[in-house]
Parts: structure tokens; C-alpha cells; sequence
């Protein structure tokens, strides 16, 4: 349903994104994994439409994202959620406002229906009873839980999410995988996840892409990537700082700058 | 909500405060269609305007009775001036109107000075007695070379 | 790697160097700039209005900085009332205090005083405010909710602006021949009916036409720069901090400069 073919992100002289082809199917959960930097965020942005890719396009079904117009761009995106990994609340509002945002914006469903839609959202993240708090008063689970209401406020085809159970304790963590698992698969929504936390990111896909230095070094069931023989995936799954991921992303030797005389210290390898 | 309407009240206090202001200004200060087309008018023609312009006042008796619209240079050698006078001072048919100067360095003015004649000018007619402005560079160079005989 | 070379660049050459960075810097935030805010402009006809963010912008920024400019503009009139009386005194000219403090204050004093608060007040909390939007995400949170940001947050600020720098400006006016007329009048001796008369016969539509539209000019300018500077923002805490205090120089800046031009023009 969505693809990306050929994508790259250059950022100066750093390709964020580099040759990238991706396929994310409709109606599962695609769960896009790697360390810090190797370009995932970069991908989603891509993905959604918020950042343009220097090369390559990204297509949902037959229309090509940035060759659209505003306008249509934005009927998309009515069928789109999108949660941030600070949430992104708008903080001028409470929490009911928040949630209820798209429903103000793009329908004229009276209040009365808007408030009990509002209610259900809450209730499905466990936030019910909190609508006149405001975003600076949220724990940062509760700001999370909100957002995800926001997300599903119009009970969107296509959701995105960045980073959803980062900073968050074990139990709030637990939960935000759960609703994102359970909304998924209840609502036949797709799902693109980014996330670092393996566990998560594993026990919810349906399809899991594994990224490094911006290009997709893996892609399969969580059961495929699982029993992967690549070191690379191998280092990441178990998360060991040696490996073909280097963890110090110094170039020079440590011992050789210490001593000041390049060249001539040579340790046991 | 409700907030939002105390909002707008709000703003629109603070607008209206503000048309207040500049209609205060535009009206009192700029005088904006003040004297504008009210009164009517007169003309008289002068050798030297003297750099009276359109605006400068119209005094008779020392007091403000209207303000000259406009002046123009006619057959290339003399000023003539449309004098706009205030409703219902009359002017005697044999006044006339001199330029004068507010103080010894201050703003020219039109002064009116009235005549004998019973019978009162009617707008549009002209002023014919004037008599042009005191030059003091001339009257000093007059002073200084007459001197000289 | 030249780790180990030593550069050998002459202080000057390296000064020059810095200055023409600045320069091609300052272009290109020019350019970026003007595109930002005539995308944004272009979209003032375009569906949905915003007149409801239309009116809580004008009412933050000119009903929050009406406090200020009554204040300046109090005091404003009553220094130049003083400073005016004793001037005007020595040629025994004091009866025109009313015009010079009328004068003084329309056509520069009220544009330009007011629009400096202004930017200290509603400027500063512009940029600040929409930096942190980009920092926090809520933009983008935006964008993906189907609502152009430009056409939100930015646009209605740029049309308040507008709006209130002239009303703001004509009430700093009005407050400032009101209290010079209280110092000079009541305090100082002038003849009252001297003060409104001399300040109505010496001040013609030209210098309030021309003291509005500099109101109207800077208020756009201020409008436009400060959105633009909290939009393009570097995305961090330091970055939103160093782009409010930018925005208020430039602004300043580009006001005194404005000024310069429009003034050149109405004399």
C-alpha cells in the first residue's frame, strides 16, 4: 500500500537515507528498528510525507507524495495518525481539545457527538476523567496515552509512530505496545512504528525492518529476523557493543592520541 | 467556549479604542472636513502673494474668519487667491484685504479690514482693494539707498 | 588530514572572510524570509479563514501590549512637554508646546517608540512561541492533522501585527498630547487653548497619514520577521533563545531603517 522506492535524505554531506526501497503492507504492523542514526526517524519522515526525499519517490498506491497538491495531500492525511515521540501535544489546549482537534477541525459533528467520541478515545488509553488537564500538567506516559487518542480520534486507515514507548516506565511502555498491537489489528489499520526497544518491536510486528548508516540491512517476520545469522542483526538483537556496529565512533586510535607519538605504541590484538 | 467570547469582547474594546484615537486625531487634530466646504468663497487678486498658501488663515478684527483654498499665478505676473469665508461674516464691498505677517518672523496671513459701504459682498465676488506684502528686504534696501542721496 | 599544518591567514583576511559569510548569510535568510511570508500571505484568501486565531492573536499581542504603550506613551509626552517648555521658553515661544510635543510624537516618537515596545512585548513572544512549537513537534503534529502551520500559527500573527500597530500607535498618540497637555498645561502654565489650537493649526493630514502608515509598515515588518525567525529556528532550547533575541534586533533595526526611507519620502 505504501512504498518507498529508491529513497535517499541528504543532509549536507550525510545521506540520513541512502537507496532505500520499502514496502510497507496495508493492514499490519511494520516495526522499524536500528540504532540511534541509522536514519529510521529519517524514513518515517519520508514515509508520511513531512520531510521531501532527495531522490526517489514514495508512492501510496498510485499517487506519488510530492507531486500532490496541498489539497489532496491534506484529504490524505485525514486518514492519517501520526504519534511523536514528545507527543507533541499543542500546549495552549487541555487535553479534550486535544483529542477532539481533528474531530473540530475537519467535521461539523455537533459537540454532543464529538464529546462522547472524545470519551471513548480516553477510556481506550485509561485517560478518562482527564480532559481539562493541561499538556504541561501530563506525566510523560500520560502525554503519550493522549497523543494516541489524538491519533485515533479519526479512527484513522494508515498511523505512524516515532518512538512510542522511549522514556516511558516498563508498565506505561507495556501498555502503549499493547493499545498499538490490540487498535492495529481491531481497526485493520496499517502501522509503521519506529522504535530501539527490541522486545516491543518484536513481540507486535507483523513485518520487521532493520536499519544501519540509513539503508535497510534486514527485513522479515520477527521470527525471520530472530534466527538471522547476519552479525550485524545478531549484535543489535543482543544489544553487545562489539561487533560490525562499532560502538566508538572515534577514528583514531585511543591509546595513540593518550601518548601523543602516533604510530609507534602497537598493542596485542 | 466560554473564554473565547470574553476574548472577543476584549479585542474588541481595544478596537475600538483605537478607532477612537484616530478618529480623535483625523477629526480634531487633521480637522478633517472642518472648515472643508462650508462658508463661501471670494477672490482677490494680489501683486505678491508673499507666500501666503492654500490653509493660511483669514483674520478680521484679529480673529480667524476663515482660511485661503487656494493660490494661483495668473497671466504670468500676479497671484489670485480664492479666500473661503465662514458663514455669515459679511464683508463690506469696498474692505480690503492686505498680507500680513504673524508677529515679525511668523506665518502670513490674510487680514480683512472692512470698508464704509453698506452693501456686503456676495460669494463669488471679488475683493478689489489689496494691497500685497511688506517685503523687509526691500524696505531695508530702500532705507539703506535712499540713505545715500 | 592537515592536523598539524598551521594556517596562515592574516587577522584581516580572516575578518573579511567572517563578514562575507555574515553578508551571504543574511542574504539567503532575506530570500527564505520573503518566500516564507508571501507563502504564508498568498494563503490570507484561501479557505478555511482564520478568523477565530485571527482575533486570540490580536488580542495577545495588541490588548497585551496596550499596558505598555499607554505607559511609554504617558511618559513620552511628558518628557518632551518639559524638555519642549524649556527650550521654547528662551524665545518666548512656550504657546507652541502643544504643537512640538504633537508634532514630535506623530510623526516619529508614536511609530517609532511603539513599535520598538511592541517588539519587546509581542515580537519576543512570537518568536518564542513558535520556535517552541517547532521544537516540541507540534507543527508537524500539525501537518499530519491536515492543518497548514503557516496558514495557523503563522499567518494570523502577521495579519495582527498589522492590524494593531496602527491602533496601538494612535492611542500612544493620543495618551501623549493628553499628557503633555496635563504637564505643560496644568504644571508648566502654557495657555490651554494656546496648546490645542497651535497643535491643530501646525499639524496637517500629511503627518498623520504619514505617522500611519509608518504604524501600518512596521507593524507588518514585525509581523513578518519574528514569525519567520521563530519558524526557521534551530530546533533546540539555545536555538529558540538565540532566535528571540535576533528577532528583536532585526526588527529594531529594520524598523529604524524603515523609518529612515518613509520619512525621506513624506518630506
Amino acid at each position: 500500500m505504501i512504498r518507498g522506492e529508491n529513497l535517499s535524505k541528504r543532509y549536507g554531506d550525510v545521506d540520513a537515507v541512502a537507496s532505500t526501497d520499502i514496502h510497507i503492507q496495508a493492514g499490519a504492523i511494520t516495526a522499524i528498528m536500528g540504532g540511534s542514526g541509522s536514519g529510521k526517524t529519517t524514513l518515517l519522515r519520508l514515509l508520511s510525507g513531512l520531510d521531501s526525499p532527495t531522490t526517489g519517490h514514495v508512492w501510496y498506491g498510485d499517487d506519488d507524495l510530492c507531486s500532490l497538491s496541498e489539497q489532496r495531500l491534506y484529504e490524505l492525511r485525514e486518514s492519517m495518525g501520526m504519534l511523536f515521540q514528545y507527543s507533541a501535544l499543542l500546549n495552549s489546549l487541555n487535553v479534550y481539545d486535544n483529542v477532539a482537534f481533528p474531530l473540530h477541525e475537519h467535521t461539523d459533528l455537533d459537540e454532543e457527538v464529538i464529546r462522547t467520541m472524545v470519551s471513548m478515545k480516553l477510556e481506550q488509553v485509561g485517560l478518562r476523567g482527564f480532559e481539562s488537564m493541561m499538556p504541561s500538567e501530563l506525566s510523560g506516559g500520560m502525554a503519550k496515552r493522549v497523543a494516541f487518542a489524538r491519533a485515533m480520534a479519526m479512527d484513522p486507515r494508515i498511523v505512524f509512530f516515532d518512538e512510542p514507548t522511549s522514556g516511558l516506565d516498563p508498565i506505561s511502555a507495556g501498555v502503549i505496545s499493547t493499545l498499538i498491537h490490540d487498535t492495529s489489528k481491531m481497526n485493520r489499520m496499517t502501522s509503521v512504528v519506529v522504535t530501539h526497544d527490541v522486545s516491543a518491536g518484536l513481540a507486535i510486528a507483523d513485518q520487521v525492518v532493520l536499519m544501519w548508516q540509513g539503508r535497510i540491512i534486514a527485513e522479515g517476520t520477527p521470527a525471520e529476523i530472530q534466527a538471522s545469522t547476519d552479525e550485524r542483526v545478531r549484535q543489535f538483537l543482543e544489544g553487545r557493543p562489539d561487533g560490525p556496529i562499532p560502538f566508538s565512533r572515534s577514528t583514531t586510535s585511543y591509546i595513540d592520541d593518550l601518548t601523543h607519538r602516533p604510530g609507534t605504541v602497537r598493542m596485542a590484538q | 467556549m466560554q473564554q473565547y467570547r470574553r476574548i472577543e469582547m476584549t479585542v474588541g474594546v481595544f478596537v475600538f479604542l483605537g478607532l477612537v484615537a484616530i478618529a480623535w486625531l483625523a477629526l480634531k487634530v487633521g480637522q478633517v472636513g472642518g472648515i472643508g466646504e462650508s462658508g463661501y468663497t471670494l477672490t482677490a487678486d494680489f501683486n505678491d502673494a508673499g507666500g501666503v498658501r492654500k490653509g493660511s488663515d483669514i483674520m478680521m478684527a484679529g480673529v480667524i474668519i476663515g482660511r485661503v483654498d487656494d493660490v494661483k499665478l495668473t497671466n504670468n505676473d500676479h497671484a489670485t487667491m480664492i479666500l473661503r469665508v465662514n458663514e455669515g461674516v459679511k464683508i463690506s464691498e469696498d474692505a480690503f484685504a492686505s498680507v500680513r505677517t504673524k508677529g515679525i518672523i511668523g506665518d502670513r496671513y490674510i487680514r480683512i479690514t472692512q470698508g464704509m459701504e453698506e452693501d456686503h459682498l456676495v460669494a463669488g465676488s471679488e475683493i478689489e482693494e489689496t494691497e500685497s506684502a511688506i517685503n523687509i528686504e526691500d524696505l531695508i534696501s530702500k532705507y539703506i539707498f535712499s540713505g545715500k542721496e | 588530514m592537515s592536523n598539524g599544518m598551521i594556517n596562515e591567514q592574516s587577522s584581516a583576511a580572516i575578518f573579511f572572510g567572517r563578514m562575507g559569510r555574515y553578508a551571504m548569510h543574511g542574504i539567503e535568510q532575506l530570500g527564505d524570509g520573503t518566500r516564507l511570508g508571501m507563502h504564508a500571505l498568498s494563503l490570507i484568501f484561501t479557505r478555511p479563514w482564520q478568523g477565530k486565531h485571527f482575533i486570540l492573536q490580536l488580542y495577545a499581542l495588541g490588548v497585551g501590549s496596550l499596558v505598555i504603550i499607554i505607559i511609554t506613551g504617558a511618559f513620552t509626552g511628558m518628557v518632551l512637554a518639559l524638555q519642549g517648555y524649556y527650550t521654547l521658553a528662551k524665545f518666548g515661544s512656550e504657546s507652541l508646546l502643544g504643537a512640538g510635543v504633537g508634532m514630535s510624537i506623530i510623526r516619529e516618537l508614536g511609530p517609532v517608540l511603539g513599535a520598538f515596545m511592541i517588539i519587546g512585548r509581542a515580537g519576543s513572544s512570537i518568536t518564542a512561541e513558535i520556535g517552541i512549537m517547532r521544537v516540541t513537534e507540534q507543527t508537524d503534529a500539525l501537518e499530519m492533522m491536515a492543518v497548514n502551520p503557516k496558514r495557523r500559527v503563522l499567518l494570523p500573527r502577521i495579519v495582527a501585527t498589522t492590524i494593531a500597530v496602527p491602533l496601538l500607535v494612535s492611542i500612544f498618540d493620543v495618551v501623549g498630547i493628553g499628557t503633555g497637555y496635563i504637564v505643560g498645561v496644568e504644571m508648566l502654565g502654557v495657555n490651554s487653548g494656546a496648546y490645542m489650537a497651535e497643535l491643530i493649526a501646525k499639524i496637517d493630514m500629511i503627518d498623520l497619514n504619514g505617522g500611519w502608515v509608518k504604524a501600518g509598515v512596521f507593524g507588518f515588518m514585525i509581523g513578518m520577521i519574528c514569525t519567520y525567525m521563530g519558524y526557521r529556528a534551530t530546533p533546540t532550547t539555545e536555538g529558540v533563545a538565540k532566535a528571540t533575541t535576533q528577532a528583536v534586533v532585526i526588527a529594531s533595526v529594520g524598523v529604524l531603517i524603515m523609518d529612515y526611507i518613509l520619512t525621506s519620502f513624506y518630506l
